[in-house]
């Protein structure tokens, strides 16, 4: 048989088609079509009479213009910044470390202390929400005999009950269980350097310390913009936590509570609270419009300044 | 598989009782409460069973947590039960409003209930009731009656007694005077604003006020209360902020605290667990020779689907359920749930007798965010456990939280704008 190739004319590929079809129609159908009802829902509210009807944006103007739900909002939205920045200052700073060092090729059973930090992280929240909460429980918990142990039970308190503490407590709690993931990005960005740069570093006298700020640093740079922009996702997703250890409320007086707490009292009720699906929906569209600016100041600040180097 | 097979069995139970005895009619329960599964099927339906030849009754529950939907469905398609289980307030008010439930006010068993005690499945004016009240938990104090005796403590009347005793535990220093923390904050609302409360706002007439609109939630009555409240936070254990309700359950039991802000249901628990003798004392009125007031809260009923083939059984089994031997009856076979009803019998379990003979000396009421109240964002109850733990705590004043509370209700309830 010969084929007989028209000049300007290929033959269509439906391969491309049906191999990516299961993937679009399911991503569509339960990520996109939700994403837009969500977005749709926001749109609308119920009337005294309980008939839905378009109230085009004034959900968002209860949002942000009623003083209480503004305090709510304005509340979480800050909570939810220092639970980010607690993971930004600390979680990846030490992501780095732990990285730099398990890459030491002087360091013995690296592949054992890199599985023990990792472990943490792929509990479950509940599990990781219910072990801490014990371990801090003035009654119960091991933290305060620890403490007094080496001496310094006068630094205990009962941390997770109080206003001023809550918030970092779970964040650090949040930190220990993740510190695994930028560690493992961090390390195979690491393992990607080539050893030509590092001998050439070395023949030019940067060695140790000086060479990881002059040469490793600069070149993980990419990943470390990865790692932050998806610990910015993650943390302003972030729910299962603070619902485990403090409950819907996320008590002490809303200390802990985060955009994904206030959503989910707001949309599914709570005790004698009825849910309301419709303001729901509002702080469902400013999470996801706050998720979308930060994204995007990455992509077109950070991203795009980068520098890749081809080796 | 297996519900198949119990449906076939209960079909072929009925289709042969239904030919040995051609009148015979099968009364179906929904309910959320599977704990009470075999109190049901071995007291109180052979009870009344023996009494009625002809009508069999089955108890058919749901998981708590799915009652609602379930039920609702079955309702919309036609296939829920004769007799349907009725949370209190909004969730049943809602049913009767949409034509679901049936209305029974003029039952002859309804004679056997309070106002108070219909409340929770009544119309806002009380005028139409549409289940029959089964049981209701009392507030109070349980107190660790070995300690006492140890400390050479009196049961608190007053407010001043109640504080002179926590005082005299505090300073002798082997028990932690009262056991609750702040973590869960519903334990401050409910086992202290709620409990303590009625003693200063007068009960029912406190709480119709505040639905009326004549009364404000900072005037007096309703900010005493949370003055008494934040003079607890320097009883409690160590760490209270952190501190769970089953933390709280087991420091009482454990012999470790004196006393333990409760609700009649913790009865049944603390029976099992706790090794010494348990008594309880109603909430200390404020001043010597006042009158007393406690929070008797209406929490189950038994309501007829407006949908029923058997209207005429069903009803006779409901007036059965308002009857002074049901009472009897469910009272011993549940320890800490008591009828609603006004007949009089004594109970088996002495520490449920001593709740429940305050009914004599003081004036019930129920708690005072359920009814209306909480139908609005920001929702009253939920409102009142973070006021109530920041009062405990002392992370806000009694007056600034008052205010709030005033402030949000005032938002969107119309007779206190």
């Amino acid at each position: 048989m010969t084929e007989t190739a028209l000049p300007g004319k290929k033959p269509f590929r439906w391969h491309i088609g049906v191999f990516l079809a299961p993937a679009v129609i399911i991503y569509s159908a339960i990520m996109i079509l939700p994403l837009f009802a969500t977005l749709n829902m926001a749109l609308f509210n119920l009337t005294p009479e309980g008939v839905t009807t378009f109230v085009g944006l004034a959900n968002f103007q209860t949002l942000f213009g009623d003083p209480r739900w503004a305090d709510a909002f304005w509340n979480a939205l800050a909570n939810n910044t220092w639970f980010f920045l607690i993971h930004m200052l600390v979680q990846n700073p030490i992501g780095v470390l732990l990285a730099a060092l398990l890459s030491s090729p002087k360091l013995r059973m690296a592949a054992f202390y890199r599985t023990a930090i990792f472990i943490p992280t792929i509990l479950s929240f509940v599990i990781v929400g219910f072990v801490w909460k014990l371990i801090l429980s003035p009654i119960w918990g091991i933290a305060p005999g620890l403490l007094d142990a080496v001496g310094l039970r006068w630094l205990y308190a009962p941390w997770l009950g109080q206003e001023a503490s809550a918030l970092t407590t779970l964040a650090l709690v949040s930190v220990w269980q993740f510190v695994g993931i930028p560690m493992m990005l961090i390390y195979a960005a690491l393992l990607t350097i080539p050893d030509e740069i590092l001998e050439a570093a070395e023949m030019d006298g940067i060695t140790g310390a000086k060479q990881f700020w002059k040469i490793k640093l600069p070149l993980i740079l990419p990943s470390i913009g990865i790692i932050s922009i998806l610990t910015f996702v993650g943390n302003f997703n972030a729910f299962d936590l603070i619902y485990v250890s403090q409950g819907a409320l996320a008590g002490p007086n809303f200390a802990t509570d985060i955009l994904g707490t206030f959503l989910y009292r707001t949309f599914f009720g709570f005790q004698l609270q009825l849910g309301d699906p419709h303001m729901g929906a509002t702080i469902a569209t400013a999470m996801f419009g706050i998720i979308l600016v930060g994204v995007c100041i990455y992509l077109f600040t950070i991203q795009t300044r980068l520098r890749r180097y081809q080796f | 598989m297996k519900l198949v097979k119990f449906q076939g069995a209960l079909l072929a139970g009925t289709l042969i009782a239904g030919a040995a005895h051609a009148a015979d009619v099968t009364l179906t329960i929904e309910s959320w409460r599977n704990d009470d599964l075999t109190v049901w099927q071995q007291t109180l339906i052979p009870a009344f069973e023996a009494k009625n030849p002809g009508i069999k009754v089955v108890f058919a529950p749901t998981a708590p947590a799915e009652y609602n939907a379930v039920l609702n469905s079955k309702l919309d398609a036609g296939s829920a039960g004769d007799l349907v289980t009725c949370r209190p307030f909004d969730a049943s008010l809602t049913l009767f409003e949409k034509g679901k439930l049936a209305d029974l006010t003029a039952m002859e068993a309804m004679k056997n209930f309070s106002a108070v005690a219909k409340s929770g499945w009544s119309t806002d004016d009380g005028k139409t009731t549409f289940c029959v009240p089964m049981a209701s938990v009392i507030h109070g104090f349980i107190y660790n009656k070995d300690a006492f005796k140890e400390l050479g403590i009196e049961v608190p009347k007053t407010e001043a007694e109640f504080f002179a005793a926590l005082d005299k535990i505090k300073a002798d220093g082997r028990y932690i005077p009262m056991s609750m923390g702040t973590a869960d904050q519903w334990e401050a609302a409910t086992m202290g604003y709620q409990n303590i409360g009625p003693n200063y706002w007068q009960g029912e007439d406190g709480r119709a006020a505040l639905i009326a609109g004549a009364a404000k939630l900072t005037d007096e009555p309703w900010v005493a209360p949370f003055r008494s409240l934040a003079k607890w936070g320097q009883y409690l254990g160590d760490g209270y902020e952190a501190q769970t309700y089953p933390d709280s359950q087991n420091l009482f039991t454990l012999g470790r605290a004196a006393i333990y802000p409760a609700g009649s249901w913790e009865i049944a628990g603390f029976r099992q667990q706790a090794g010494f003798e348990l008594g309880a004392f109603y909430p200390p009125v404020p001043n010597p020779g006042d009158q007393c007031y406690i929070s008797d809260h209406t929490d189950i009923a038994l309501g007829m689907n407006a949908a029923t083939k058997h209207p005429e059984e069903t009803k006779k089994f409901l007036e059965w359920v308002g009857s002074a031997e049901f009472a009897e009856l469910y009272s011993n076979a549940l320890p800490g749930f008591f009828s609603l009803s006004n007949a009089k019998f004594a109970l088996k379990d002495p520490l449920a007798q001593e709740f429940v003979s305050w009914r004599e000396t003081c004036k019930p009421t129920i708690r005072s965010t359920y009814q209306i109240l909480s139908r609005g964002t920001p929702n009253l109850e939920n409102e009142t456990w973070n006021a109530s733990a920041n009062v405990v705590r002392g992370a806000e004043t009694p007056e600034a939280a008052a205010e709030r509370l005033q402030k949000g209700l005032a938002s969107w309830y119309a007779p206190q704008k």
